[in-house]
């Protein structure tokens, strides 16, 4: 017994650090912008597509690569056209773009790929088992983590270490200022709304991976992120990734002893943060109030 | 002198929904149309049904708005307690074979109940993270409709019962077998529910509503107590979407856990904010436009979604305020 | 006078201009053509097209249009032209499933219904069809009580239940691959109702339930499942899961190699999950309800050409359930030489299909008293590669469902007819 709650936990981590990694790119968004961004999903669904596109002629890693850019760029362009009027607005309307724009980008996919699921190839040293005895940790869960902790690494070197990244951190706490001190705030604000795009792109191509691809695969992982958010605390991508990790493994051991409930373990960590401590795990208090 | 300036501060907002001439022929036409839609409808290409539908969402958005337009609180998890009236009047027909009115009366009491312990986790926060609160909590209803098998039906709904024809004593009243019976029947619940909605917000708590939307802050420095007045302006809308909850599972003699979903909180939004948040009729006038546009939309492509999905993106990019806000600027201009 | 405002540069009444006539060409895509024809007889088709089971929805509907041309050649039915109204049901909304079958029925008054792939959905528009007295022809729904405890007189079926689809592949799994049996099932109404049949029928050969897990619809993630049932050593380990939470389950389990060490195998398989899977994700024992590769029998090869001609690919089960139901229609008014939905339903009670239609090496037929089509099914084993690219499926046996199926007692089903 203790091998399968081990199993799970380990296991839990990894789509835990899927989670994380959607959750991030929606947090950044979130925490400069003041947008919730409901067509995160669809843009993750968009990476998985263009990445199952652009597999025959620039192969898996050629795809992993240029998939999130690709999406990065389409978010861009969303951004300045449809986003950047709402700025310093009532956040209802950015609710309602993005929620608008996920209905598009459900329905846009399945006319460009069909309604059908999708066989994504994955190269074949990634799809099998690395050992017998932990035979759960196939390759491409590994990859994942490589890729997961690259990318979150590469962001919070980014945030950390180059001016854009202080520029965002500084913007997160009082964009004003930032702004008075002479910065571009409109771009500013694009070019964290692509960071926050690409890592969904780069999620979605890890997801077609691991699941079926259909036009649907957005809407069913967007609630996760959510509660990632809520969980790790409003304004804090630490938090974010530490709520991403944490409702995994909730879900992980959830599976071991009480299976119905893997879904909704979620829900009840996100309930029991809110009466505790609503402000999240490393939230701020009197963040975006 | 508080109340006085609070009014003064809401009026001179142009809030003219509920006096003056044009108020009054609004409300007519309103009425007038309302009452005889089931035989107009069928003329343009609907049928009674389809005026049942826009009839409790008409109800669901304007509740909303009760938060949304007049309090000024972003709530995007209404769909949860719509679902909630839903399934309480549901189950109380299917499990305690009660009568149409106490099921109804179930349904809200669960909803209202359910409202006010979550408005008071909540009432604290504002803005996105409020709205970001409220997704999560509906779809905790959601899950919770979704896996309870044995008592919603899970993901197949709750099924095998119907509406029952209300009898009065000295008369019966068949909402099941007439369509157009029960669209007045319908009618006649909208009625009351709006009525008492138009009296609160014409009361004194609906004024300091408006100003606490209008700014918050100096309302609190009026001495306002700003929590209560939310928690309470937001169980009084749960309380009245859960109505239109409990009509829409007695319209489909069916509830499913999609009356939860956040896809229908997103479209009550959409509604209330299509037909123009700060007025009274605008959310029943985006209902009606909302629900007659995807039922003639889906019939003639099956990419429906993106022109709603586009709906949304002008409506918020173009017509911020609405039908009948555009209606109201301009002619004044 | 109206101000117009700019944003941007960009002038905003052009721009909802262009908005608006965007939208307009959405709308006017050739899709459903809705120019009536007066004397017309109409089949009202209400099925998703749009989430997460519009690809079978879409096969479904390509079933009834060639069907439809099929019917038309032939003169129509009682000698009138034949209409198809299409409407999207969505994949889950039951709400919007109803109002449409509402739509349907009064705003364009068909004389059939059909629908619905979502096993719920069906059974509400059951309700509705009944209370209207349409005759409705439910092609892809599977759960029971379409034609058992919630059977009505009106509503016909042509798929199998699913306690057919256990019985059909128990004995091949429980001769060739052992006794003990992991299970794992969708966590709602139609996941219960399967395992149940699937404990039964295996019970009933000697089979046990090792264990189990109920996963919730749409898991993401099947490894906690897996690394369980693994775990108990079982003979077999059944994925009931439908569509992509089957996928998802299937290419989990096969990273984890676990094919090596357990029989995967379960009971509905469709083509289209088939279809989305990596080859070497194309394993397992299952059942088909319909399968294009049919050698020898009569009439199969021109179903497949005038499917390959007109949709561009094989037909899959849903082709055929959409072919079947729009076909029946017509038989049955033919058979009632009426359109009155009693007499018709009174006329197709052990009415058996022509070969060309039940397209099978058994015999179809609607059993009298339950109204379900009982008629063929294929155990066999998916492949990554056959004689063909569409060759996704093995069939070792086909079973006859009048063999497997329970007795209508057994189903719950009581018909009671108008007076």
């Amino acid at each position: 017994m203790t091998q399968v709650v081990l199993f799970n936990v380990f296991n839990g981590l990894i789509v835990g650090a899927f989670y994380a990694l959607m959750a991030l790119g929606l947090s950044l968004i979130l925490n400069l912008s003041g947008v919730i961004n409901f067509a995160h999903g669809g843009f993750l669904a968009l990476g998985a597509y263009l990445a199952f596109t652009l597999i025959p002629y620039i192969g898996f890693w050629g795809a992993l690569v240029v998939a999130p850019l690709l999406t990065a760029a389409l978010g861009l362009v969303i951004e300045r056209l449809l986003i950047r009027p709402l700025y310093g607005g009532d956040p209802l309307y950015g609710l309602l773009l993005t929620f608008g724009l996920a209905y598009i980008f459900e329905d846009m996919t399945r006319f460009i790929w069909g309604a059908q699921s999708l066989p994504f190839q994955l190269p074949a040293w990634l799809t099998t088992s690395l050992s017998n005895e932990f035979f759960f940790v196939t390759g491409y869960r590994v990859f994942m983590i490589v890729i997961v902790v690259a990318a979150v690494g590469g962001l919070f070197a980014v945030l950390n270490y180059t001016r854009l990244g202080m520029r965002i951190r500084a913007g997160t706490r009082d964009l004003d200022t930032v702004s008075t001190l002479g910065v571009n705030v409109r771009v500013l604000r694009s070019l964290n709304f692509g960071i926050g795009i690409y890592m969904a792109g780069l999620a979605g191509v890890l997801a077609a991976g691991l699941l079926g691809l259909s036009p649907t695969i957005g809407a069913s992982l967007i609630m996760p992120s959510f509660v990632a958010i809520i969980v790790g605390g409003l304004g804090s991508l630490l938090g974010t990734l530490l709520g991403g990790l944490l409702i995994g493994v909730a879900s992980g051991l959830a599976a071991v002893y009480f299976p119905s409930a893997t879904e909704a373990v979620i829900y009840v960590m996100m309930g029991l943060v809110l009466l505790i401590r609503p402000r999240g795990l490393l939230g701020e208090e009197g963040r975006l109030h | 002198m508080t109340e006085a300036a609070l009014t003064e501060a809401a009026l001179t907002r142009g809030e003219a929904a509920l006096s003056g001439l044009r108020g009054r022929a609004l409300d007519l036409a309103v009425g007038l149309a309302l009452l005889f839609m089931p035989f107009w409808m069928g003329a343009i290409g609907g049928y009674t049904e389809l005026a049942s539908r826009i009839v409790v969402m008409g109800l669901a958005a304007m509740s909303l708005n009760f938060l949304l337009g007049f309090t000024g609180i972003l709530s995007f998890g209404h769909a949860a307690y719509f679902g909630l009236g839903a399934y309480g009047a549901a189950m109380a027909i299917k499990y305690l074979d009660a009568g149409t009115i106490p099921a109804m009366a179930l349904g809200m009491l669960v909803a209202t109940l359910a409202a006010m312990v979550i408005g008071a986790l909540i009432v604290r926060r504002r803005g996105v993270y409020f709205a970001m609160v409220t997704i999560a909590f509906g779809q905790v209803f959601y899950f919770l409709a979704f896996r309870w098998n044995s008592v919603t039906g899970g993901d197949d709904g709750l099924t095998g019962w119907h509406r029952l024809p209300i009898d009065f004593g000295f008369a019966r009243l068949d909402i099941f077998g007439s369509d157009k019976a029960f669209y007045y029947f319908a009618l006649a619940i909208f009625a009351v529910c709006i009525g008492a909605m138009a009296m609160l917000l014409a009361s004194p708590f609906g004024r300091t509503l408006i100003a606490i939307r209008e700014n918050e802050r100096r309302a609190r420095f009026l001495g306002v107590p700003i929590e209560f007045h939310i928690w309470l302006s937001f169980v009084i809308s749960c309380l009245f979407v859960s109505v239109a909850g409990a009509l829409y599972a007695l319209l489909n003699n069916f509830t499913d856990p999609r009356a939860l979903r956040f896809d229908l909180s997103g479209n009550l939004v959409i509604m209330a904010v299509l037909g123009g948040m700060r007025s009274f009729w605008g959310p029943l006038i985006g209902a009606a436009i909302f629900v007659a546009l995807q039922d003639y939309v889906s019939s003639h492509t099956e990419n429906w979604m993106s022109v709603i999905g586009l709906v949304f993106v002008l409506v918020v990019r173009f017509f911020p305020r609405g039908v009948l806000g555009m209606l109201r600027s301009g002619a004044k201009a | 006078m109206p101000k117009s405002y700019s944003c941007a540069g960009i002038d905003r009444r052009r721009l909802m201009k262009s908005g608006l006539v965007l939208a307009a060409a959405q709308i006017a895509s050739p899709f459903v053509i809705r120019a009536r024809a007066a004397d017309a007889v109409r089949i009202g088709l209400d099925n998703p097209l749009t989430g997460t089971y519009a690809a079978n929805g879409k096969h479904e509907l390509d079933g009834c249009q060639m069907a439809l041309e099929g019917i038309n050649a032939k003169g129509g039915i009682l000698g009138r032209p034949v209409e198809l109204v299409v409407e999207d049901s969505t994949s889950g909304d039951a709400g919007a499933a109803v109002q449409k079958a509402r739509k349907l029925i009064e705003g364009d008054k068909v004389d059939f219904l059909l629908g619905n792939v979502n096993s719920a959905l069906a059974l509400a528009m059951a309700q509705v069809s009944n209370e209207k007295g349409i005759l409705h022809i439910v092609p892809g729904g599977h759960t029971d009580a379409v034609t058992g405890s919630s059977c009505h007189w009106n509503v016909f079926r042509v798929c199998n239940t699913t306690q057919m689809e256990a019985n059909a592949v128990a004995s091949a799994l429980v001769k060739e691959y052992g006794k003990k049996f992991y299970y794992i099932t969708p966590d709602y109404a139609f996941g219960h109702t399967l395992e149940a049949g699937m404990v039964k029928a295996i019970a009933k050969l000697g089979g046990e339930r090792v264990g189990g897990d109920l996963t919730p619809l749409g898991s993401v993630d099947f490894s906690s499942y897996l690394i369980k049932a693994q775990g108990m050593n079982p003979d077999v380990i059944i994925f009931l899961v439908q569509g992509d939470d089957m996928l998802n389950a299937l290419k989990q389990a096969v990273q984890f190699g676990l094919q090596n060490k357990v029989h995967l195998a379960g009971a509905q398989q469709e083509m289209e999950p088939l279809e989305g899977l990596p080859p070497e994700a194309r394993i397992g024992t299952w059942v088909l309800e319909w399968y294009w590769n049919q050698p020898g029998v009569p009439h199969v090869a021109e179903f497949v050409e005038a499917t390959k001609k007109r949709t561009g690919r094989v037909p899959t089960a849903r082709t055929w359930f959409g072919y079947v139901s729009t076909w029946t229609c017509a038989h049955a008014a033919a058979a009632a030489k009426s359109l009155k939905a009693v007499d018709m339903a009174k006329a197709l009670q052990d009415y058996h299909l022509p070969p060309e239609i039940a397209l099978g090496p058994n015999p179809a037929f609607y059993r009298a008293g339950q109204n379900q089509l009982l008629a063929s099914l294929f155990v066999g084993d998916a492949q990554a590669k056959g004689s063909a690219p569409d060759d996704l499926f093995k069939v070792t046996k086909v079973v006859n469902g009048a063999d497997i199926a329970d007795t209508v007692e057994e189903s719950g089903c009581k018909m009671t007819w108008p007076t």
